[in-house]
């Protein structure tokens, strides 16, 4: 193989090097990790990178799919068939207690729905399998609140998080000892930013969930928002007709929350181009983070990943 | 988006990725007192490098009071910071110039949180340090230059801010760069500047200023642009400490990690550290294929042409430029417990890929950041910066600091809270041992040959009935001719038994102590085995056997 000099200083190798350090460091430290898995474009990277890191053996942890139920169609077709063409062990946990009291995004509004599905469900599956390490795909530039989240993010017995109490991470040293019951979120992702992920996508020519290219898809307007209806649950609310647009979406949860944006980008690089020459955040369609003013951070504490 | 997406009206996206790849990565840390305006700056800078979205600018435009920006509502993300206007933890931020993609620690300028910001300092290639033109040059300036250059960052901006509340007086800024000139004069930076700023009016960040015609011109960004790069570690010597073993099936076993610094080939020999086992490099493996040489900072696996036992915290290396092999050492430490440093405890040194116990003999000095001057001192408190004397338990593969930021660092962590207690860098061996602490005047290999074995540890754990187990093992070994000995639940104990050549047979019924066994004998450079006390002694007795066979 011959690789330019540039080629192997550039950011993007820089990154995936220090990315596949982390990994290999929380498997070697950590007795039961596990890798969170939800679907979205960084899961794939994420993903991809772990499988760098213990090639040619297989991964040593699990992937987690901590599943509200309501997730795009597209997203369990996805998942179901990238998991079995790799052969990768995949875990669904679903909060059934929540499931079986009815919680739904349309009834409970966001925050709760959010707490119960995924937060409660998150910590649940973590007790159940009694995982002390997890990885998350979540990067720095996505959120004010993550930009100060350490690459091991200590969680104490109850999953929450203390911004105040970080342990210092100096140089590449990662101090992964905890107690029983402890455990440790890890972001190898940290550094990377939307366009670094969306760069490297296109490099490694790593597959995604088709809803992020554009096509035409049945929406409402919703609080400024396109709301795709995937499936007969959707609650129409007076007046509201579904009419087909030309959508994509940046960023991927449970259908309900997760606004579109209109747009005819249906290739990487068509998504890169326009990223480029927009100027919106990814997450500014994210329902969830605009609940109130340092929401996120709330969530987190509470054990959201 | 950022600047470097500076395009008009359609984008021609394969230029504009061809040059994002090339783009070097920067990292860089903010640093100075509480409100000199840290936030305001790097706000600013994201502003104006297009490094914010219209959505996050409209929503600090709706936050903020009165009609103007409030830039510093950028960056400071906690409820608790917003609460009380300081920055508590070290947050980083992106955006890239034309050259350069980078990576900003915003530190916490906050005494009590200076861990933090050495945090942030840590992994920087370049550092601004802010000083607020009313109140001049600070004890707390003093003390984060101090420790810019004593992580090592070679080059220094010094932003003497709020230059609009001092009618750009030029008399002004030549004071305080004069005075800080005096102070850095003995850091060892290579390269300090100063710069006239406002981040609230933005003068000289990204803009050269009307209002300061007696500066160079040179603005924050600039200087940025063009100061030369994090240096290439690729002409160090090579350092590859192993991370985790690869073992899919028996055809295969690798060693994976990142290379710290330097360069390897196909073929190079090399030496394993601290076993000193001499070899050579048989495959440089990656997901993509394998490779006729690699350089730092790529993560790769390496294959070996000999069957070496090697675990995770082992150093591969050129035989022509050895590492050190430490156990007692000389280090600088910044102290960040809340408890203050009892030398009496053990704590453990975490370096490279390992955790090695550890006594902090002796504090030498500890350094007074008033004047630089150099303290005696019992024992070390929050914030503190100190040398001392390390003793280790365990030989420590390093270089000093000054030759290699990677293999000169560690961490030292309680082993009671599991907090970081202290950064640490080492200067060389203690007492002028520079070279290595010779442990015993009796080899390894006479011991083999003497005794007819190997020392291994064999770890059983986990059941009530694991002390009869050990038992069992004990006299059936004992049986077959071998030299062994039990131990219950202290690793420390039967590595000693393993290097005085013995099967130590180590063994706790309490199921949690496993992990941290593994760990401690994993960082131990002596062979050891993990058994299940359910198997049967004879299956016990074989596996311990072929292992012993192909130890060499």
């Amino acid at each position: 193989m011959s690789e330019t000099l540039a080629a192997r200083h550039s950011h993007l190798a820089v990154l995936e090097a220090e990315s596949i350090h982390i990994l290999r460091e929380t498997a070697a430290e950590f007795a039961r990790p596990v890798m969170l898995y939800s679907i979205g474009k960084d899961s794939q990277v994420l993903l991809h990178l772990a499988r760098k890191a213990f090639h040619p053996a297989p991964l040593p942890f699990p992937l987690l799919h901590v599943d509200t139920t309501w997730k795009f169609r597209e997203m369990y077709r996805f998942r179901d068939e990238f998991t079995s063409r790799h052969g990768l062990n995949l875990l669904v946990h679903q909060n059934k207690k929540a499931l079986a009291e009815g919680i739904n995004p349309f009834d409970h509004g966001s925050q709760k729905y959010t707490h119960a599905m995924k937060t409660q469900s998150l910590l649940e599956a973590l007790a159940l399998h009694g995982f002390d390490a997890a990885f998350g795909g979540a990067r720095r530039d996505e959120e004010k609140s993550r930009a100060k989240e350490r690459v091991y993010s200590f969680r104490d017995r109850h999953g929450q998080w203390e911004p105040r109490k970080q342990r210092p991470e100096l140089w590449n040293l990662y101090n992964g000892r905890i107690d029983a019951g402890e455990s440790m979120r890890v972001f190898p992702l940290s550094n990377w930013t939307e366009l670094d992920v969306w760069h490297y996508i296109l490099k490694e020519r790593i597959p995604v969930v088709p809803l992020y290219f554009a096509a035409e898809r049945p929406v409402v307007s919703r609080n400024g928002q396109w709301i795709m209806v995937d499936d007969e649950r959707m609650r129409l609310r007076p007046g509201e007709k579904p009419v087909l647009k030309r959508v994509r979406f940046r960023t991927l949860g449970c259908y309900p929350l997760s606004g579109a944006v209109e747009s005819s980008a249906a290739s990487v690089e068509e998504i890169i181009t326009e990223m480029v020459e927009s100027r919106v955040s990814e997450r500014q369609g994210r329902l969830i983070d605009h609940d109130e003013e340092g929401s996120m951070e709330l969530k987190k504490r509470e054990g959201y990943f | 988006m950022s600047a470097e997406t500076q395009v008009q009206g359609r984008t021609d996206v394969q230029g504009f990725l061809a040059e994002h790849a090339e783009k070097e990565l920067l990292r860089l840390a903010v640093v100075g007192s509480v409100d000199d305006g840290k936030s305001t700056l790097i706000g600013r800078l994201l502003y104006e490098c297009n490094g914010l979205f219209e959505d996050q600018v409209a929503a600090v435009k709706r936050a903020s009071a009165g009609g103007e920006i409030d830039f510093s509502l950028f960056t400071d993300g906690l409820r608790a910071e917003r609460e009380q206007g300081i920055t508590i933890d070290v947050a980083y931020r992106y955006f890239s110039t034309k050259r350069r993609k980078v990576i900003v620690a915003d530190t916490p300028g906050h005494l009590q949180y200076t861990r933090n910001m050495a945090t942030g300092a840590s992994t920087a290639d370049a550092a601004v340090i802010l000083v607020d033109a009313r109140l001049g040059i600070l004890p707390q300036t003093r003390r984060h230059a101090y420790i810019a250059s004593l992580l090592g960052i070679p080059y220094l901006a010094v932003a003497i801010n709020k230059m609009d509340l001092m009618d750009f007086d030029p008399a002004v800024f030549q004071r305080l760069a004069t005075e800080f000139e005096a102070f850095s004069r003995t850091l060892g930076f290579e390269q300090v500047r100063f710069f006239p700023i406002s981040a609230r009016t933005g003068d000289n960040i990204t803009q050269p200023s009307a209002r300061t015609p007696w500066h160079d011109g040179e603005t924050l960004l600039g200087w940025l642009e063009t100061l030369p790069h994090e240096r290439r570690q690729e002409d160090a010597a090579f350092r590859f400490p192993v991370q985790y073993v690869l073992r899919p099936d028996l055809d295969y076993r690798g060693f994976a990690g990142q290379i710290v610094s330097g360069k390897v080939r196909l073929g190079d020999e090399v030496v394993v550290y601290p076993s000193r086992r001499r070899t050579h490099i048989a495959s440089i493996d990656t997901f993509e294929g394998r490779l006729e040489e690699a350089s730092a900072p790529a993560s790769v696996t390496l294959r070996l042409t000999d069957e070496v036992d090697i675990s995770r915290g082992d150093q591969i290396a050129h035989a022509e430029q050895p590492p050190r092999v430490l156990q007692d050492m000389e280090a600088m430490l910044v102290w960040f417990g809340e408890e203050r440093l009892d030398t009496s405890r053990r704590y453990l040194v975490k370096h490279t890929s390992k955790y090695v116990p550890a006594h902090i003999e002796q504090v030498l000095w500890r350094k007074e950041l008033e004047d630089l001057s150099e303290q005696p001192a019992p024992t070390l408190g929050l914030n503190d910066i100190a040398k001392v004397r390390l003793v280790c338990k365990r030989p420590v593969v390093c270089d000093p600091y000054r030759d290699n930021r990677r293999t000169g660092a560690f961490i030292v962590v309680d082993p009671l809270t599991n907090d970081t207690v202290a950064a640490g860098m080492i200067l060389g061996g203690a007492g002028g041992q520079g070279a290595d602490e010779t442990r015993s005047l009796v080899s390894a290999s006479e011991r083999r040959e003497r005794l007819g074995q190997s020392g291994a540890v064999l770890l059983l754990t986990g059941t009530p009935e694991v002390r009869d187990a050990a038992l069992r093992l004990e006299r059936a070994l004992f049986d077959q001719g071998r030299h062994t000995a039990t131990v219950r639940g202290d690793a420390e104990n039967a590595l000693a038994l393993a290097e005085a050549g013995l099967l130590a047979i180590l063994y706790t019924p309490v199921p949690q102590a496993r992990l941290g066994l593994r760990e401690q004998l994993r960082g131990a450079g002596v062979p050891w085995l993990e058994l299940e006390p359910s198997e049967d002694v004879d299956t016990q007795v074989k596996r311990v056997l072929d292992a012993q066979e192909k130890t060499p």
